[in-house]
């Protein structure tokens, strides 16, 4: 009995995250698991077959190669993990949106039960999970025989490369009149994603308007990080709602969060209270964030800004 | 087309919950509930498509408690036509939730079923998936756009990285992400009008579905505690500390 892994991949490249959640793989293993298999899903994905065999931990990689699952699309990937299932005791992928879209599909259909975004391993059947936006961590113990899981990849550490396990390539092709790619459009220039990015900056309420907004994209920019902003900024229309960092937007946990002119509303630390180091620029030395901050300065933003853009 | 839209009542968002002290679970005594703000999201993306024609009728479901009916009457408020409510105590997991709405989708066929992408009490984002699957039908998760032309349905998927458009057959199952639109608020006289819709109540057991839990919750704990560090007096003190102390700048 062993566990599968579904690699994530983007453009032709192995994802970061799957070494992480190979990790989380091995913790499962160490508890009394079986052995590792990488199961790649996609459409031109000999490259990334190749980068999952050196990761450390991996006994076997198995490459579903075909144009009906290119984008990974939920219905033929689901599909297929369901078709090679048998014989494995767990199935894990990144708690990511690819994750997180095909996983459930294929619960539901094996009638399991699935774990999301699981930061701790316990044992072969019990693991941590935040709920309530990471304001609280249940420990759950499941009695499915088949574990459907998605893992939180920045709770576990990657594993290291070298490895030169085994590609084989499997040649199950499922049918799918469902659904169809028409087209994407990623993010491109230099500013970085706001769930991926290793530093944000952020602006509620006290911005005043969208158009302050500008004087983040200074600092932003020398530091190539992110701009986010609170649901007071979202709410009052200063900026769109994709920008929100808070339990009903964006969770993120960057090496780097600033938050300028954001009051610490409830909502909005459970979406950024992970981050390595806060720093809060607030004229208002009363507000919540400075609870969470480790470094506060009590400051007008409008001069604070363009002052802190200058020095660095 | 007819089109159903699930919500859930979860604790208010501004609510700063508390575990109880036999880390048996979160505190929900005397706590504000409210409607799951991507459910609200669904809704309103709802009542969009039957101001556009698109919609015919929009029936509002929900799995819960007695007070689940509060979300009920909020949806109808906001203009769903009549709402079914799967009354139980227990506490249902995705896997019986997304049973139960597969039996509702059974008995309704609508072309369309919206859900939020995630609650925000359990954030599991799993339920939206697992109707589709247990239905047959296409799903566009995390959804920020939809159209419907010609019998299918395109939708613009919010992914990591950017944006993903795709198109399904319907019916489908949508989950919203927080893009797709800007929920309205009830008007007093619509809220007196919800009062005369119809709510539809059935048990599980009326439905066949076992709602027992396959996944038991040992303990609930409250996340260590983050401390507030120092003050600084000047952005130079402030850029000093994060290339220096923190080195989290270069």
């Amino acid at each position: 009995m062993s566990i599968l892994v579904i690699a994530e991949h983007h453009e032709g490249q192995l994802a970061g995250a799957t070494a992480h959640v190979v990790a989380a793989a091995q913790r499962i293993q160490q508890a009394g698991g079986g052995d590792i298999d990488v199961l790649v899903i996609g459409d031109g994905v000999q490259a990334v077959a190749e980068a999952a065999a050196k990761l450390e931990g991996v006994s076997k990689v198995r490459v579903a190669d075909h144009a009906v699952y290119a984008h990974q699309l939920a219905e033929p990937t689901s599909e297929l993990i369901l078709a090679l299932v048998d014989g494995y005791t767990h199935v894990l992928a990144a708690a990511s949106t690819t994750g997180k879209n095909v996983m459930p599909r294929v619960a539901a259909r094996q009638d399991v039960s699935q774990l999301s975004d699981i930061i701790a391993v316990d044992g072969t059947d019990t693991f941590k999970r935040p709920i309530y936006a990471g304001n609280a961590i249940a420990t759950v113990q499941s009695q499915d025989a088949l574990k459907v899981i998605t893992v939180r990849s920045t709770a576990f550490e990657a594993v290291g490369e070298g490895n030169g396990a085994s590609v084989e390539a499997v040649d199950t092709v499922v049918e799918n009149t469902l659904s169809a790619f028409v087209g994407e459009e990623l993010a491109t220039g230099d500013r970085p994603e706001l769930g991926s990015a290793k530093v944000v900056i952020s602006g509620g309420r006290g911005m005043g308007n969208g158009e302050n907004f500008k004087l983040l994209e200074g600092v932003a920019d020398k530091l190539g990080a992110a701009i986010g902003a609170s649901r007071a900024a979202v709410d009052a229309g200063f900026v769109p709602n994709d920008m929100q960092v808070g339990q009903t937007g964006k969770i993120v946990a960057p090496e780097l969060y600033i938050a300028v002119g954001i009051s610490g509303a409830i909502q909005h630390l459970a979406g950024m209270k992970d981050s390595k180091v806060i720093v809060a620029i607030n004229k208002d030395d009363e507000a919540p964030i400075f609870q969470v901050a480790d470094y506060g300065l009590v400051a007008d933003l409008f001069e604070a800004l363009p002052e802190l853009e200058s020095k660095l | 087309m007819k089109v159903l839209v699930a919500v859930k009542r979860v604790i208010d968002y501004n609510v700063k919950i508390r575990v109880k002290a036999d880390n048996s679970d979160v505190d929900l005594t005397n706590v504000k509930m409210a409607m799951n703000p991507f459910c609200e999201i669904a809704v309103e993306e709802a009542v969009r498509l039957k101001e556009r024609g698109i919609a015919s009728e929009i029936v509002a479901v929900t799995v819960g408690p007695k007070a689940a009916q509060e979300q009920l009457r909020t949806a109808l408020a906001l203009g769903a036509d009549r709402a079914i409510h799967i009354e139980t105590d227990d506490k249902v997991e995705s896997l019986a939730a997304a049973k139960l709405l597969a039996k509702v989708v059974e008995d309704e066929q609508p072309g369309l079923t919206l859900l939020g992408k995630q609650a925000i009490d359990t954030d599991n984002n799993q339920t939206g998936q697992m109707l589709a699957a247990l239905t047959g039908q296409s799903q566009g998760t995390f959804a920020s756009e939809i159209h419907v032309e010609d019998g299918k349905l395109r939708v613009t998927r919010e992914i990591d990285g950017g944006l993903q458009t795709l198109e399904l057959s319907l019916p489908a199952v949508i989950t919203t992400d927080l893009r797709l639109n800007e929920p309205r608020y009830a008007k007093l006289p619509d809220i007196m009008k919800a009062k005369k819709k119809t709510i539809d109540s059935k048990s599980p057991s009326d439905l066949g579905v076992e709602t027992t839990a396959q996944v038991q919750v040992l303990k609930v704990e409250t996340p260590a505690e983050r401390q507030g560090g120092i003050k600084v007096d000047s952005v130079d003190e402030l850029v000093d500390k994060l290339r220096n102390e923190a080195k989290v700048i270069s």
